[in-house]
């Protein structure tokens, strides 16, 4: 490899504009003409419409339009969609109520949007939004999923009767009754996964702009995936034809997930473009987002984990009922079953799981995936019920789990999942010495001298990522296919240009991207440009997410080099007169190996684009593609270990330290995956101390700012302990697995077990603040 | 935002003038720190802003003796940085210092917090504990009297802040326990020790705002002791009660933030 090559610690090329405040978001876009529009958005949770008034609001200053509902669905505009199909058990369809992107008959969550108000100015737009008079005539609200289950709970939609989407099974049923029937030891535990607000640091944005000489319209908006944007909104929402449609997704800042999904106030500024004959731009306020952008997580769950005398574990039993909030967001069906089910197995060797998951309509911002999506939901049925039982059975939870991994590869779960490998007895070896565990009880001991409770928590977590095999996601009901797509470009001077299908929200994909280059040819990575977020200029992707950019878009552009690769050998040999066997490229060179003659890099380059020497029949220049589906998911796995302290007298936790052994496969560069799992982790204790989100009986979020949402902060944390250990990913060229998310799907299992073993008491919910965790002491007391 | 008027007065007289013009359709600006917000948020509209930042009247901070006075447009970073108070006392340097973030710190001003009188803000614990003076462009109020209830005080309408004046105690410190989102006070208590005489003050757990806890007084004037709380009970009637903490756990935290300040102000 070259110093800027695979392994290489290269600075983020991105930064330099990012911390210079030059990052060019959607907001910082500007078209001629551009208009401001603001939503009138739902006061009320659950509402019939029975009239909308603008006479007033559009006599004031500024007003250029105003859009409602009933416009919107007689301009042909389809409601929004959810793109995975999911059945019940008994087989029936999942029961999917309407979404218009602007409501006129009902709105269901506080904050859903009604109508569109463009003006000459943002603070215009927003006075006259507020002019605007709705008719609004209450509803029965339900907020929780387990209530809106019962019998004579309000109902959501129509097609939903008792508010269930679906009723959704997985696994083996009679072989985890049978497993049960025999258990030395049964365990069990009711588990809340808290509901989270994503807030990306860059709040969502939309400018649509409508060319009526061209009849082409284009939309710069805050997406993870323009094409899956473009490709929807064309092809569902009939926004407009998919080749006169441009999405760019320009710099993001952050997504999380929340900006995978095509929302409602992007196809609503398109449209409202064509209507006014202006470009509209909207802006969301951190306000809007906290009402709008897809939640995360929100599990109620009963586990039950079966034991056979010597601690070995027979069956695990899983009912799930998930909140999937007022409407079936865009990925809303596979979060919480193929994404969450699938992963109940763990690190462990379990003969039967069932898994039974209910989804549920509520009057609440719609959940879909969050960093992790289904699988920090899973690491923490599973792992929490690891420690509980260990603790039962009086054993180590280190000895117990060892007890139970899975050593032999590939192995096959009973929930679908095949593990290609992994090697998780090396991972807890590196977490319990980095932690160092053998001297937890001294510090134990210390603490207590010192008035606090000491815990030590750990959390051995697998998760799939790289996805996803298309055909595989296709036969669960995915709508698309989730292969990467790449184009490699060398410019007739040899610098390199890589349009990419993923999309960089902050993952550094410029740098990493070019790293694969650098490793290829030995160019410097400044020699290449990374390309993406504009479906006008980069082929058909499906975009970032599910931490597939490295496993997935990295591989396309692998084969997209192995394709460069080989003709620039070609067209070498040709030149050198030698055999196309014998050339090699390194450090920007071409040579014919053993010998002395050579090339530079930008002379075959060049050779390519003037077309005067080629090989016989070879076309000229010097450019390929790939496309590159994986043939399974990948599996990241590792070893948390969390120490916590806690303030017996305010119940307050503080994390001492903080161990992460991950494998992620080959590492392309460490510290951005340092920076991915430090981010990771940040989000996943947030989640686990901090992040509460609160509905009140009317369905108004009573968390919706930061006075009241509790985001981490740098202080909250302690210096984190990472490492990583390679197995190689069999499944792709590049032997990557994926670290996007694996530190907020690993690390609330660990804090909650470490705050858990410090207290004594095993009934704690997250987020753990201190008045939860005191209350739990006063109760053991 | 509502389109609001702004007006920059340059002297006490001329910012009182703008006051009477607007009636209680102008508001005071001085950091900006929660009338911004509340503005951004739509919640409040006023006709008009009148920005106090200009007004010579409103800053400095003067420490003879043991005497402190801070104009009511000194910034928390102001009085936090201040070697003359940090000498004289500290930890009213110290509370000011663990107001907000730095941003909030180097806006937001004394005058300010103390005319919203915000439950969870932090000076009024230590105004109530100090005895300390407010003045204002009007009068001089005494802390016991200036804060009223819920965001309520004796402020007139146009009245301004311009002073705070308290006299250092021989002991003092402020502890505060946040709230994890916000990070004002969930509970924060100032204790202040004049020879025998000690002063208790408790803001963010309270329903009506920052009070005087006097059982605390008491125990503590006869013992200067954390363990002279010990066998006291806050009733919780009082106490605020929301999502981040019921009733029953600010009563809690107000006896064991009491503890800790006086242990904290005894030096250990
Ligand atoms: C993120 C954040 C965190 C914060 N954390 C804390 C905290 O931990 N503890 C805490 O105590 N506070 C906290 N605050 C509040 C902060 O201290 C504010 O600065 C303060 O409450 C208001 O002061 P200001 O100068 O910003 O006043 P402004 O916001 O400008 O004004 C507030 C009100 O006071 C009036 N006013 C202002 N000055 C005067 C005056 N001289 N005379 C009469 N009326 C006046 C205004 O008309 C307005 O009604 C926080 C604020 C933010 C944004």
């Amino acid at each position: 490899m070259g110093v800027e090559g695979i392994g290489a610690k290269v600075l983020r090329k991105e930064d330099r504009r990012f911390i210079t405040g030059r990052g060019r978001y959607v907001d910082d876009m500007s078209v001629p003409g551009m208009k401001y529009a603001a939503f009138v958005r739902s006061p009320y949770a659950h509402a019939k419409i029975n009239g909308l008034d603008t006479s007033a609001a559009e006599g004031m200053p500024g007003v250029i339009g105003i859009l409602n509902g009933q416009q919107l669905q007689g301009d042909g505009i389809g409601n929004l969609i959810c793109g995975w199909a999911v059945s019940s058990k008994d087989g029936t369809p999942m029961k999917m109520g309407a979404w218009p992107a602007l409501a006129s008959q009902t709105v269901r969550h506080v904050g859903q949007a009604v109508a569109i108000v463009v003006a000459e100015t943002q603070a215009q737009a927003r006075d006259a939004a507020e002019a605007v008079m709705v008719d609004y005539e209450e509803l029965p609200v339900v907020t929780k999923a387990v209530e809106a289950l019962k019998d004579g709970a309000p109902q959501l939609h129509p097609e939903a009767p008792g508010n269930l989407i679906f009723d959704w099974e997985l696994g083996d049923r009679a072989a985890t009754d049978e497993a049960f029937s025999k258990a030395a030891h049964v365990t069990r535990l009711h588990i809340h996964n808290n509901r989270l607000v994503p807030n990306p640091m860059e709040p969502r944005a939309a400018l649509g702009h409508y060319d009526p000489a061209e009849d082409h319209y284009t939309c710069w908006t805050t997406s993870q995936n323009p094409h899956v944007a473009r490709l929807v909104m064309s092809a569902f929402y009939n926004v407009a034809p998919e080749h006169k449609l441009r999405i760019i997704a320009p710099d993001v800042g952050g997504g999380f997930g929340s900006k995978i999904y095509i929302y409602p106030e992007e196809i609503v500024c398109l449209w409202a473009s064509k209507r006014t004959g202006v470009p509209v731009k909207w802006t969301s306020d951190r306000s809007e987002a906290f009402l709008t952008d897809a939640h995360g997580r929100d599990h109620e769950t009963d586990v039950e984990m079966a034991l056979d005398a010597d601690n070995k574990i027979l069956a695990l039993r899983v009912e799930t009922v998930a909140n999937l909030g007022a409407y079936m967001s865009l990925f809303s069906s596979a979060t919480p079953t193929y994404l969450y089910a699938t992963l109940l197995s763990g690190q462990y060797d379990i003969p039967a799981i069932h898994a039974n998951v209910k989804a549920v309509y509520t009057n609440t911002v719609p959940v879909d995936a969050y960093r992790g999506a289904g699988r920090p939901e899973a690491t923490y049925v599973v792992e929490r019920t690891m420690e509980t039982a260990a603790r039962e059975l009086g054993i180590s939870p280190a000895e117990f789990r060892r007890k139970n991994f899975i050593r032999s590869f590939p192995h096959q779960t009973p929930v679908i999942m095949a593990y290609d490998a992994g090697d998780f007895d090396a991972t807890l070896n590196a977490g319990m010495e980095a932690a160092d565990v053998a001297g937890f009880d001294a510090r134990r001991e210390e603490a207590r001298s010192r008035g606090k409770l000491r815990g030590l928590g750990m959390s051995c977590y697998i998760e799939a990522c790289g996805i996803a095999p298309s055909k595989a996601v296709g036969s669960l009901g995915a709508g698309v296919g989730l292969w990467e797509s790449a184009e490699v470009r060398v410019n007739p001077v040899g610098t390199i240009e890589i349009l990419t299908g993923s999309h960089s929200h902050g993952q550094g994909h410029e740098t990493t991207f070019s790293q694969l280059v650098a490793e290829r040819f030995g160019l410097p990575v400044d020699n290449v440009q990374v390309i993406h977020g504009d479906t006008d200029k980069v082929q058909f992707g499906m975009g970032t997410y599910g931490s597939r950019s490295g496993a997935v878009g990295m591989s396309a552009i692998h084969k997209a080099l192995d394709k460069v690769e080989a003709k620039a050998k070609k067209i070498a040999a040709h030149l050198l007169e030698a055999d196309e066997g014998d050339i090699v490229i390194e450090n920007g060179e071409v040579k014919v190996a053993g010998t002395d003659k050579k090339l530079g890099w930008h002379e075959v380059c060049l050779g390519a684009y003037t077309g005067h020497n080629l090989p016989d029949g070879m076309e000229p220049g010097l450019k390929e593609g790939a496309f590159y589906d994986p043939t399974n998911f990948t599996f990241p796995a590792g070893c948390y270990i969390c120490e916590v302290e806690v303030d017996p007298e305010t119940g307050t936790t503080q994390i001492i330290q903080f161990v992460a052994a991950d494998d992620f496969g080959r590492v392309i560069n460490p510290m951005i995956v340092d920076g991915q799992v430090h981010g990771g982790l940040a989000q996943g204790i947030g989640q686990a101390l901090l992040e509460g989100t609160h509905y009140d009986d009317a369905g108004q979020l009573l968390t919706a700012s930061y006075m009241d949402y509790a985001m981490p902060r740098a202080w909250d944390l302690p210096m984190f302990k990472v490492s990583t250990h390679e197995t190689l990913c069999p499944g792709n060229p590049l032997g990557m697995k994926g670290c996007g998310e694996a530190g907020a799907i690993g690390s609330p299992p660990a804090v909650i077990n470490a705050i858990t073993d410090a207290i004594g008491n095993n009934e704690l919910t997250m987020p753990a603040t201190p008045e939860k965790v005191w209350k739990a002491l006063s109760a053991v007391e | 935002m509502y389109e609001t008027k702004y007006h920059r007065p340059v002297s006490l007289p001329q910012a009182a003038k703008f006051a009477a013009d607007h009636g209680d359709e102008g508001k005071y600006l001085a950091g900006g720190m929660t009338l911004i917000p509340t503005m951004k948020q739509r919640l409040a509209a006023p006709e008009a802003l009148i920005d106090l930042r200009h007004v010579p009247g409103l800053k400095g901070i003067k420490v003879e003796g043991k005497s402190i006075v801070i104009g009511g447009g000194m910034t928390h970073s102001d009085v936090a940085m201040s070697d003359e108070i940090k000498s004289v006392c500290p930890g009213f340097a110290d509370l000011a210092g663990l107001i907000g973030d730095p941003a909030v710190r180097h806006m937001g001003t004394v005058g300010g917090s103390v005319a919203n009188f915000d439950p969870a803000a932090d000076y009024p614990a230590a105004l109530l504990a100090l005895g300390a003076t407010i003045r204002t462009n009007q009068r001089e109020i005494a802390a016991d009297d200036f804060f009223v209830g819920l965001f309520e005080t004796a402020l007139e309408d146009g009245e301004i802040v311009t002073k705070i004046a308290f006299e250092a105690p021989d002991a003092c410190a402020y502890e505060k326990f946040r709230n994890p989102a916000s990070r004002y006070a969930m509970c924060g208590v100032f204790v202040a020790r004049r020879g025998g005489d000690v002063k208790v003050g408790v803001t963010g757990a309270g329903s009506e705002g920052a009070f005087h806890w006097s059982e605390a007084e008491q125990a503590l004037s006869s013992n200067f002791a954390p363990e002279a709380v010990d066998g006291l009970t806050m009733p919780q009637d009082n106490m605020m009660s929301d999502i981040h903490g019921s009733s029953a756990y600010r009563a809690n935290l107000v006896k064991v933030v009491t503890k800790r300040a006086v242990k904290k102000a005894l030096g250990h």
